[in-house]
């Protein structure tokens, strides 16, 4: 496969979408799916064929309004439908070419007017199991310029100067990871796309892999090619099902085209990508327990030094990036590290796709650059509280993150933004909480997650853990003191200290945030025996009769 | 301990011979060929069990020291890992599986009241079977459909914005087949 291969098989996709005069694109994420768009697409096709119209239906990724599904784009308009049903499909295919179905039609301009697609530039506009439409979108393009144009070291180069940093939380800068593992000694290396998307309330990784996983394929592969790899592992949890069958219907359509396997673009660069699929486990989305679970053992962390960098699959230096962070590399490539840059903020480059959830009118995911303000994100792109609620705080990070109150919505999103108001960026998930939801009650859910999800190695995690899940159900049941307050308070900076991973070292956020900002409420729980939400059930004291 | 006395030794190099399979019912091939592919290697013991559980429905002590033989994995290291990871299962699930995802999304949008109520209308506790065998009671930990919380699976199939009186026809559906 040439660079001159692929503008063919880009031409002879732009020819065919030439002959018709309209292309009806319809969400098939898991969002809309559950709302049958199979069936919607179905009868939208039948339609056409019925009405004599010469259009196109074509099943797509995720569209990112998921409160708005089922979705369907019409183009060239670029008119968006909401809420289609299968009956809905012989208006909307009498409209073409005249004045569109208005009471159908979606109109949140300013829902996709502050987005940045980079990531999902291809998401819901190409069908996620055909090679040749992601070709035609300048897909693979980056992999065949970086094995003819460019060195190993100048890949890097470019990536380090994009100032990318890793997408999965930590905020590690690419380019260095990169470099350590192309230095590091050995014939044999690996590449890890990190897939293990456990953080409850982040979706992410799962509409990537879902609506363009070549992107991720190529990323890793230009990955491989920086770093002399030749062998990578896409490590997806299972409850993805449909990622993964998307993932392994792309893997096979990449081997096919010579863009996976022996002596891609005829240079002597051979490389290929195996599935792993993870057990439910949320320890395994860190890297050396996610490695554990790789060699087929029970995913525990390892203490670092030494690094994967160095040490990692089978000893073997091995690279682990996570999904989002491999689909920033191919435009990278195409459009240089200095246009990357371009965008962000000082310390956080790029763009981010954050999956924006809970008390807020459009659910869904969005892309935005860095250094937007949170409230932008929330009040103008998500379009506020709805019900007319009251907002109260919005978590980031998940489990391993904290609660951002109403006073510091003006807060930049960038890594060192969110850490300094107490909270971490983490793979992207954002849940707005409304006057309806208990803090307390909310710190508590997020420890029994992080006890449960403890693997067990370490006492501070594994006991800290359950000590500090039973003083914050003592306190939502309203039989807390002070005391207990205190002690969560010092169980906190234990367990943030003296943990072996980043599980444990960062499950106390949601408690010393809340603790904060909303310490109050924690006062009503304990001194005042009433939860101000009305969510935690509290038993009055009966009066003692003397 | 076996591998450990390969190592002392080096040359000398037993030929392994598989275990039988446990039956002639066809679905241990499909267990055997995902081993096959991957060469009878170790580190395919996670793999193996995915395709035990996604065949049979769960995992048993036969099909665990089965796998575990096959792979020349101690029995102890094998049941390690089905216990510590969540998604495998030790029992039997009964005819219809309703999941009740309770991921922060889910949770924020009041998934515990449905996972109460759903558990008072089995009586039973999540993570149980019914004492017929009809229906078992999940949780998940976040599917990765936040944005149309709070989220069902019913036997598999996912459903969005899930209230109460809907779920549990559903299950009054399945309790009277």
């Amino acid at each position: 496969m040439t660079i001159e291969e692929l503008d063919q098989i880009a031409d002879s996709v732009r020819a065919e979408n030439a002959k018709y005069d309209h292309e009806i694109n319809v969400c098939m994420g898991t969002g809309c799916l559950s709302q049958h768009s199979d069936r919607l697409k179905d009868a939208l096709a039948k339609e056409c064929e019925a009405q004599g119209k010469n259009a196109f239906v074509r099943r797509t990724g995720c569209m990112g309004l998921c409160a708005a599904g089922p979705l369907a784009l019409v183009d060239p308009e670029e008119i968006l439908y909401q809420h289609l049903k299968a009956d809905n499909a012989g208006a909307v295919i009498a409209s073409l070419g005249g004045e569109p179905v208005k009471e159908l039609q979606c109109d949140l301009r300013e829902h996709f007017d502050q987005q940045v697609h980079v990531v999902l530039e291809n998401s819901g506009h190409i069908d996620p199991e055909k090679i040749d439409d992601y070709i035609a979108r300048d897909g693979y393009r980056a992999l065949l310029l970086a094995l003819n144009d460019m060195t190993p070291n100048g890949v890097i180069r470019q990536i380090t100067e994009s100032g990318l940093r890793g997408r999965g939380g930590g905020g590690y800068p690419t380019g260095l990871k990169w470099s350590t593992v192309a230095k590091a000694a050995g014939d044999v290396k690996y590449i890890i796309c990190n897939g293990d998307e456990g953080d409850p309330g982040a979706f992410m990784d799962r509409s990537v892999l879902e609506s363009d996983p070549q992107r991720v394929i190529e990323g890793m592969a230009i990955a491989a090619y920086a770093v002399g790899a030749s062998k990578g592992y896409v490590y997806v949890r299972a409850e993805y099902p449909l990622a993964v069958s998307r993932l392994t219907a792309c893997l096979r359509e990449a081997r096919r085209r010579g863009l996976l396997g022996n002596n891609i673009g005829n240079t002597p660069f051979s490389f290929d990508v195996e599935i792993r699929l993870g057990a439910g486990a949320f320890v395994c989305g860190e890297e050396t327990a996610l490695i554990a679970s790789i060699e087929g053992r029970r995913g525990m962390p390892k203490p670092r030094p030494p690094y994967p960098a160095v040490s990692g699959l089978w000893g073997k230096p091995t690279l682990i990036n996570n999904v989002e962070t491999f689909a920033n590399i191919a435009p990278i490539i195409r459009k240089g590290g200095k246009w990357f840059a371009s965008m962000g903020s000082e310390r956080s480059k790029g763009t981010k796709v954050f999956a924006l959830t809970g008390k807020i009118a459009n659910t869904g995911l969005v892309e935005v650059p860095m250094g937007i303000k949170l409230r932008e994100i929330i009040e103008v792109i998500g379009g506020g509280v709805p019900d007319g609620h009251k907002f109260k705080a919005v978590q980031t990070g998940g489990p391993s993150g904290g609660c951002i109150p109403e006073a510091l919505l003006d807060t930049g999103v960038s890594y060192d933004g969110l850490m300094s108001v107490g909270s971490i960026m983490g793979s992207g998930g954002m849940i707005v909480m409304d006057d309806t939801s208990c803090m307390v009650n909310v710190a508590r859910f997020f420890i029994e997650f992080c006890m449960t999800e403890s693997c067990g190695k370490c006492i501070p995690c594994r006991a800290g853990t359950a000590q500090m899940h039973t003083l914050l159900t003592r306190i939502c049941a309203g039989q807390g003191t002070m005391e207990d307050v205190e002690l969560l308070q010092d169980l906190c900076s234990t367990v943030k200290e003296a943990s072996l991973c980043g599980l444990g070292q960062t499950a106390p956020n949601p408690v010393l945030s809340t603790l904060k900002y909303f310490r109050d409420e924690y006062i009503e729980h304990i001194v005042h025996k009433r939860c101000p939400a009305g969510v935690c059930k509290i038993e009055k004291p009966q009066e003692v009769l003397a | 301990m076996l591998c450990a006395m390969f190592s002392l030794e080096e040359e000398f190099v037993p030929v392994f011979t598989p275990p039988p399979l446990p039956s002639d019912d066809k679905r241990w091939k499909i267990v055997n060929g995902t081993m096959r592919k991957n060469g009878f290697a170790r580190h395919a013991l996670i793999e193996t069990l995915h395709t035990v559980q996604s065949s049979f429905g769960y995992l048993d002590d036969e099909a665990i020291r089965f796998v575990a033989l096959s792979l020349r994995v101690p029995l102890s290291q094998a049941y390690g890992v089905v216990t510590f990871y969540h998604y495998f299962s030790l029992k039997p699930p009964g005819k219809h599986t309703m999941t009740i995802c309770t991921g922060t999304a889910c949770y924020i949008k009041g998934t515990d009241k449905l996972v109460a109520a759903a558990e008072q209308r089995l009586g039973i506790p999540q993570g149980q079977t019914t004492k017929d065998g009809k229906i078992s009671l999940m949780t998940a930990r976040c599917v990765g459909a936040c944005g149309r919380a709070p989220v069902v699976l019913e036997d598999g199939e996912l459903r969005g914005q899930m209230v109460e009186g809907e779920m549990l026809e559903q299950l009054e559906r399945w309790a009277v087949e």
